[in-house]
C-alpha cells in the first residue's frame, strides 16, 4: 500500500480527507472508506447504473472513476438525498408506486432521476424511459419506475 | 473487477501532459473520461503502469467558432456540453444528431469528444461521424503538432495514427456547404446500447440538384468507421432520386461492408441494416440539402 495519494471530498455537504491508492475506484471509496453503503455496486462496467451518484451536480458511474479524481469536487449519494423520516419526493413516489422490490438497484435510479426532474419537470413516458435507459432493474419490469417518475413530477411541480 | 496498480499524474497543462507521455511512452495511457479506459482497467484487459489524467488540462475544454465557419471542439469537452451546445447544433447538425445516441447520460457527462474518437471503438458513433463529415484532428506532441484528416486517422481495430507521445487535442469541424445536408441513424436494442448498425450521412448538391459530394459512413460493421465507397460513387454526378438511393443503398450493403456475426446480430442482419439505414440516411440528408424537412 506505497504509493497513497491524498483525496478531500465533499460527501452529501460533509467534507473527508483520506490518503488512497490511485486505482481505488469512486464507488469502493464511497462504501470502504466513508461507509456509505447506500452506493451499491453492480456490474462495475459501467452497464447497470446502480453505482450512480451525482459529482458536481451530475449522475455519473461512481464505479467509472477514482477517488482521487473526486479531489476538490462535491458527491451527492443516496444518503444526502433525503431521510428515513423525511423521503426526498422521489423517493416518496418510489414508495407509493411500488417502484421497488428488492432495491438493489433503487439508489442508482433515484441518483439517475433527481438531475432529470430537474431539467424535465414535466417528462413524457418516451423521455423517462429514455433517461432510465442506463439502469438495470430485474425486478419491476420497469413499469412502475415509470409510474413513480410520474407521480414524483406531478407532486413536485405542484 | 479492481484495476491493476499504476503510478497516476494529473498534469495541468497540455505540455506537461506530453512531457510525461513522452517520459512513459507505451506504458502510459492517457484518462480523458474514462467511461471506456477505466472499464477495461476493472477487468483487467487493460494494466497501465502509469495514468495520464486530463481532466484538469482545462485548456482542452471548448467548444469555439472556427474561421471557416466551423466548429472547434477541444478534445477534452465533455460529451454532455458537446449534446446541448447552440454552436454544435447550428454548424454541426450531423454531431449533435449523433451525441444523444452515444451511450447513456451518465456517461456522457465524463465521456469526452477526444476520447471517443481516439479510442477507435467500431461501434461508437463519433469516428464514423467525423469520418462523414471531413473533420480533421490536431495531434500535439513535445517535438511539436500535425493535423490529420479523420478518414486517415483511423488505421484499424481501437487503433489510429496517434503515436505513444502523442496527443488528440483538438477536432476541426468543417462548415456545412451551402446545399448539404446530413443524417445520423442506427439501431439498437435498447436506447444507450451499442448499435447493431449506425449510419453516417453528409451529402451536397449542385446547383442543377445533382449530388456533388456524398459521403456514407457505416459503425458497427467492421474494424473502425466504414465508409461506402461504391455507393457513394454510384450517386457521384447523379440526381438522388428514390431510385439512385435505393441503388446506392444496395451496393452499400452488398460490396461496401462486411459486417461480422456476434451474439447481437449475424452478419445477415447486419447488411439488411445497412441496406435500410443507408436509405434511409441518404434520403434524409438529400432532403434536407434541398431544405425539405427537419
Amino acid at each position: 500500500m506505497d504509493n497513497l495519494m491524498n483525496v478531500t471530498v465533499t460527501v452529501n455537504g460533509t467534507p473527508y480527507e483520506r490518503a488512497v491508492e490511485p486505482r481505488l475506484l469512486l464507488s469502493d471509496f464511497l462504501r470502504h472508506e466513508l461507509g456509505l453503503t447506500g452506493t451499491h455496486v453492480g456490474c462495475e462496467h459501467g452497464v447497470c447504473g446502480t453505482c450512480t451518484i451525482l459529482f458536481d451536480g451530475q449522475a455519473v458511474r461512481s464505479c467509472l472513476m477514482f477517488a482521487i479524481q473526486a479531489d476538490g469536487h462535491e458527491v451527492l449519494t443516496v444518503e444526502g438525498l433525503g431521510s428515513v423520516d423525511k423521503l426526498h419526493p422521489l423517493q416518496q413516489a418510489f414508495r407509493d408506486a411500488h417502484a421497488l422490490q428488492c432495491a438493489f438497484c433503487t439508489p442508482g435510479f433515484l441518483m439517475t432521476l433527481v438531475p432529470f426532474l430537474e431539467e424535465k419537470p414535466n417528462p413524457t413516458e418516451e423521455e423517462i424511459r429514455e433517461a432510465i435507459a442506463g439502469n438495470l432493474c430485474r425486478c419491476t419490469g420497469y413499469q412502475n419506475i415509470v409510474e413513480a417518475v410520474k407521480l414524483a413530477a406531478e407532486r413536485m411541480g405542484a | 473487477m479492481k484495476p491493476a496498480p499504476f503510478k497516476y499524474y494529473a498534469p495541468t497543462t497540455a505540455e506537461e501532459a506530453l512531457a510525461h507521455l513522452a517520459e512513459h511512452g507505451y506504458d502510459a495511457k492517457v484518462l480523458a473520461g474514462g467511461q471506456s479506459l477505466i472499464p477495461t482497467m476493472n477487468f483487467r484487459l487493460a494494466q497501465p503502469s502509469v495514468l495520464v489524467d486530463l481532466n484538469h488540462v482545462s485548456e482542452l475544454f471548448y467548444i469555439k467558432p472556427g474561421g471557416d465557419g466551423g466548429v472547434l471542439v477541444g478534445a477534452m469537452t465533455r460529451e454532455s456540453q458537446v449534446e446541448h451546445d447552440p454552436l454544435i447544433a447550428e454548424r454541426a447538425p450531423l454531431v449533435f444528431e449523433a451525441m444523444p445516441h452515444i451511450a447513456h447520460p451518465q456517461i456522457r457527462n465524463r465521456g469526452t469528444f477526444g476520447g471517443c474518437i481516439a479510442h477507435a471503438d467500431p461501434a461508437a458513433e463519433l469516428p464514423a461521424v467525423s469520418v462523414a463529415l471531413d473533420a480533421r484532428l490536431r495531434i500535439r506532441s513535445q517535438a511539436g503538432e500535425r493535423w490529420v484528416s479523420a478518414d486517415e486517422f483511423f488505421v484499424g481495430f481501437f487503433t489510429t495514427v496517434i503515436e505513444p507521445d502523442e496527443l488528440l487535442v483538438e477536432i476541426a469541424l468543417p462548415p456545412m456547404a451551402p446545399r448539404s445536408g446530413c443524417s445520423f441513424q442506427e439501431v439498437a436494442r435498447r436506447h444507450g446500447d451499442y448499435a447493431l448498425v449506425g449510419a453516417a450521412a453528409s451529402v451536397a448538391l449542385d446547383h442543377q440538384g445533382r449530388c456533388q459530394r456524398v459521403r456514407l459512413v457505416f459503425l458497427s460493421v467492421g474494424e473502425g468507421p466504414v465508409e461506402a465507397g461504391r455507393a457513394a460513387d454510384l450517386l457521384q454526378g447523379q440526381f438522388p432520386t428514390p431510385e439512385a438511393i435505393r441503388a446506392a443503398a444496395e451496393t452499400a450493403a452488398s460490396a461496401d461492408v462486411d459486417p461480422g456475426s456476434d451474439i447481437h446480430a449475424s452478419a445477415d442482419y447486419r447488411r439488411h441494416l445497412v441496406k435500410i439505414l443507408a436509405r434511409q440516411s441518404l434520403t434524409q440528408a438529400f432532403d434536407r440539402a434541398k431544405g425539405i424537412g427537419g
